[in-house]
Formats: structure tokens, C-alpha cells, sequence
């Protein structure tokens, strides 16, 4: 696969990919953590990170190209992780969809509660789960003991 | 049909939290027409950890319904000791009763029975989080004495930053039209921001002060006073600077209004002295009745019972 990263923020290269996607307009030194949560290691399939990209808008960027069907990606995840990434939807070598992300409601074992009281501290096979209780301010809460996540986010 | 559970004070509306309220206030006057409305049903009690007021409150509730109790009172005595997890304990109980009270020191602990309960579980307090049937309880106190919650002026004194009542309290009273609140405390135990907020974005006014005294009791239709507990407290001394910081005596509350009513949730230490005890307005004994009226309501409300007409 062609890794090579393209320092115009409107033309993007994906070189060889032929069916697969994008993420485009990862904060600069983010991919490998994207690249973790989003599970990508487990893929059986080819994965190229491009890291300090140019951009017009961002100065730098990371990009994330996989050749896997869409369905394989975790949109609410990454859309917790950063809803500023733009996903780009690649077949038969062409962008054919640009889709946005957005805060998800809900969101399952992708951060844990690390409030010590709360019972996912104890309960054997309970999942961690938080939701989304104020859109404005990006506050999630586990939904157990509504606990903030205070976490840092990938800003 | 899934059970209804009670997790928060906010999970019943306000016309639901109405309709409950009436049957409530309707047992206190006819008692002996509710007194089999539970014959043959079982309440279990699954305390992991000691409360014997509110344990006492709900067993006395189902006993005055007709029905029987089970349970246990702390987690040594339960197969929590051997390790088994809250799924696990609620599927079995759910095939002993009809009806759940929990009480757990971990936050979320009766959420989770619920998620896998085939009978309604009620949240008897889970550690700092939530204590629904006490918010309840102090709902129907101040209809009962007050007759509505409309334009209240409600006084909250002692502990409001780790006081989970105080919290439930405020934001279920929220909800009804002209509400202030006078908030009481030491400067380190103010109500935390987020309740304040959200209290101001709802326009509801507050007044904040450092003293209980004549102008912060003026015009007060409720005062609610709360212990400081020794367990919030990381160091000793913290919690004997602030233990007694507030004290209402007889003297104090004869600078209080004629109809300024005082509640408690209970256990009091020193907080309201005892000589204030025998004064027409001290309600936080009768507070203690009323949360019995609203336990017996709330179980029949879950279990879809009513007396025969």
C-alpha cells in the first residue's frame, strides 16, 4: 500500500486502496492511540498511519488509511475519541462518502469508571458503560454511579 | 411486562410523584384500608450494609400492607461474602420475592439489580449516590405540612456538600414553580457547583450564607438540617471543627417564624438541640411516620396493587 501522505489538505492520496477508509484530520501524534482504541491491530488487513502530515488547517496532522469494509470500524468510538476526524469512505479506489462524526450517546467499554464507590469497581462482568449527559460541554457520565469522565479525550 | 424499578427521585414525574403522594396521605387517614392490600406477598430486604432506620421503614411499610419480610442486614451475613456478584444475588432473590429494598455501599449497586431483576428493586441508598425513598419521604413531609410546594422557601443548613439528600432534595423540589432555597453551611462544606448550577440554570434563586441566624430564617416555610458525618471527613479534626457548627436550640428557634417547620433525615446528633424537640414546628419525627406512609405507597405503586374499592 502506497503510505505516502499528501501535504495538500483538500487533495487527499489514497494511493493503492481500493475499497476501505480514511481518517483524515487526526490531531498530529494521536494515530497510534486511535489506532489502539479503534482495535485496529486485531484487523487482518493492510493499515497505513501517516504521521505530522501537512495541513492548512491543522499545521499537522495524523491520517489512518485501512483497507477494510466500513462496517469493520467502530464510528461511536472514534467519534467519543475525537468527532473533529473526518472519515472518508474509499471503493474501487474513490471517495464516495465523506461521514461526519458526532458525540455518541452511549458509549461501552472504551474508558472505565475511576470513581473507587462505584460498583464496576466489584461486580464481576459488568460493562463499562458511560453516557453522553450534556452535548454542549461533552460530559459523560458513568452510568452506574454518574460519575464525570474526567479523563483527558484526544484534544 | 418488565418491573418498574426506582433508582432516582426524578425517576417518578410530578404527576406521578402527586398520585403517589395522595395514596400516602390517604393511608395515614385510613390505615386499616390498606392493611391486607399485600396478603402473601414478600418484600426482601438485601442490606449490605447496616441501616436499621430506613430497613426498619420498609419492613414496617410491607408488614402494615399485610405482607412479609425477608433479607439480611449486611454483607457478612449474605452471599456477598462468598463473592457472589449483584447479578447473580438479584435472579435468585427474584425467585424468593416479590419486591427488592437495596441498600449498598457501591454506587450503581441496585441499577444493576435492576438490569437483571425479574421483580421491582427499590434503591435504599447506594453509598454517596442516591437515596430516592428518602427524597420521598421529605417530599411528602413538606406537602403534608404545607399543603403544596408552589413559591416554598426552602432553608437547607449543616452539611450541603456531601449531603446526598440535600442534593436529591433540591433538584426533586426543581421542579415545582417558585422555589428558593436559603443554603446554610461552612464555607467548606457549601453545596457543591454542580448542583449550583444547575440550579442556576434552571433560574431557581439561592441565597447563600455562613449563618443560621434570625435574617437567614426570615420568611423560611422549611428549614431542613443535616448531620455532619464523620465518614466524609479525611481527618479528625476537620470533623470536629464542623460537627458542631450549627446548633438550633430553643432559643435560635424563637427567632424563627410561626410556620417554619423543621426537618431532619435522622440520625441528629448535635445539630438540633433536644429541647427543640417538644416545639410544634420540630417534624423530623413525623418525618420519620411519613416516610413509612411513602414506602407502603411506593410498594403497592410497583407491585400495581391498590385496596379493593
Amino acid at each position: 500500500m502506497n503510505k505516502q501522505g499528501n501535504s495538500d489538505d483538500n487533495v487527499l492520496s489514497i494511493g493503492a486502496l481500493r475499497e476501505g477508509f480514511v481518517l483524515d484530520h487526526i490531531r498530529a501524534g494521536k494515530a497510534m492511540r486511535i489506532y489502539r482504541d479503534l482495535k485496529l491491530d486485531k484487523l487482518d488487513c493492510t493499515v497505513a498511519i501517516i504521521k505530522n502530515a501537512s495541513s492548512h488547517l491543522m499545521g499537522r496532522k495524523d491520517i489512518i488509511k485501512v483497507a477494510c469494509p466500513i462496517d469493520y470500524l467502530d464510528l461511536d468510538v472514534l467519534g467519543f475519541i475525537d468527532h473533529n476526524i473526518t472519515v472518508n469512505v474509499i471503493q474501487e479506489g474513490r471517495i464516495i462518502e465523506k461521514r461526519s462524526l458526532h458525540l455518541p450517546a452511549r458509549i461501552v467499554n472504551v474508558i472505565a469508571c475511576k470513581n473507587p464507590r462505584c460498583i464496576t469497581s466489584i461486580e464481576q462482568g459488568l460493562d463499562q458503560v458511560f453516557l453522553l449527559t450534556d452535548e454542549a460541554t461533552e460530559t459523560y457520565r458513568c452510568r452506574y454511579c454518574e460519575t464525570k469522565y474526567s479523563g483527558k479525550k484526544n484534544k | 411486562m418488565a418491573p418498574r424499578h426506582l433508582m432516582s427521585p426524578l425517576d417518578f414525574s410530578v404527576d406521578e410523584l402527586e398520585a403517589l403522594m395522595d395514596v400516602a396521605a390517604d393511608i395515614e387517614k385510613n390505615p386499616e384500608k390498606y392493611a391486607h392490600v399485600c396478603d402473601g406477598k414478600k418484600l426482601a430486604t438485601l442490606f449490605y450494609e447496616p441501616s436499621t432506620r430506613t430497613r426498619l421503614s420498609f419492613e414496617a411499610a410491607m408488614l402494615n400492607l399485610g405482607g412479609k419480610v425477608l433479607g439480611f442486614s449486611s454483607a457478612d451475613s449474605s452471599s456477598a461474602a462468598k463473592g457472589e456478584s449483584v447479578a447473580d444475588t438479584i435472579r435468585v432473590i427474584s425467585c424468593y420475592a416479590d419486591i427488592a429494598a437495596m441498600r449498598h455501599p457501591k454506587e450503581g449497586a441496585p441499577l444493576v439489580a435492576s438490569l437483571h431483576s425479574r421483580i421491582p428493586v427499590i434503591n435504599a441508598g447506594d453509598g454517596g449516590h442516591q437515596h430516592p425513598t428518602q427524597t420521598l419521604t421529605d417530599l411528602l413531609t413538606i406537602r403534608s405540612l404545607k399543603g403544596h410546594f408552589d413559591g416554598l422557601k426552602i432553608g437547607l443548613c449543616g452539611d450541603l456538600k456531601f449531603g446526598r439528600t440535600v442534593h436529591s432534595l433540591m433538584n426533586a423540589l426543581s421542579r415545582y414553580p417558585g422555589i428558593s432555597f436559603t443554603l446554610i453551611s461552612p464555607e467548606e462544606l457549601r453545596i457543591p457547583s454542580y448542583v449550583r448550577d444547575a440550579m442556576k440554570a434552571l433560574g431557581i434563586p439561592m441565597r447563600e450564607d455562613v449563618r443560621l441566624d434570625e435574617s437567614t430564617m426570615k420568611d423560611l416555610d422549611i428549614l431542613y438540617m443535616t448531620r455532619v458525618q464523620r465518614e466524609r471527613f479525611f481527618n479528625e479534626e476537620d470533623y470536629i471543627r464542623m460537627k458542631d457548627f450549627y446548633i438550633l436550640d430553643s432559643e435560635k428557634m424563637r427567632l424563627a417564624p410561626k410556620d417554619m417547620y423543621i426537618l431532619h433525615p435522622l440520625p441528629r446528633v448535635n445539630e438540633i438541640s433536644v429541647d427543640v424537640d417538644n416545639d410544634p414546628r420540630a417534624k423530623y419525627f413525623a418525618q420519620a411516620q411519613y416516610g413509612v406512609y411513602i414506602r407502603m405507597a411506593l410498594i403497592m405503586n410497583l407491585l400495581g396493587l391498590a385496596p379493593e374499592a
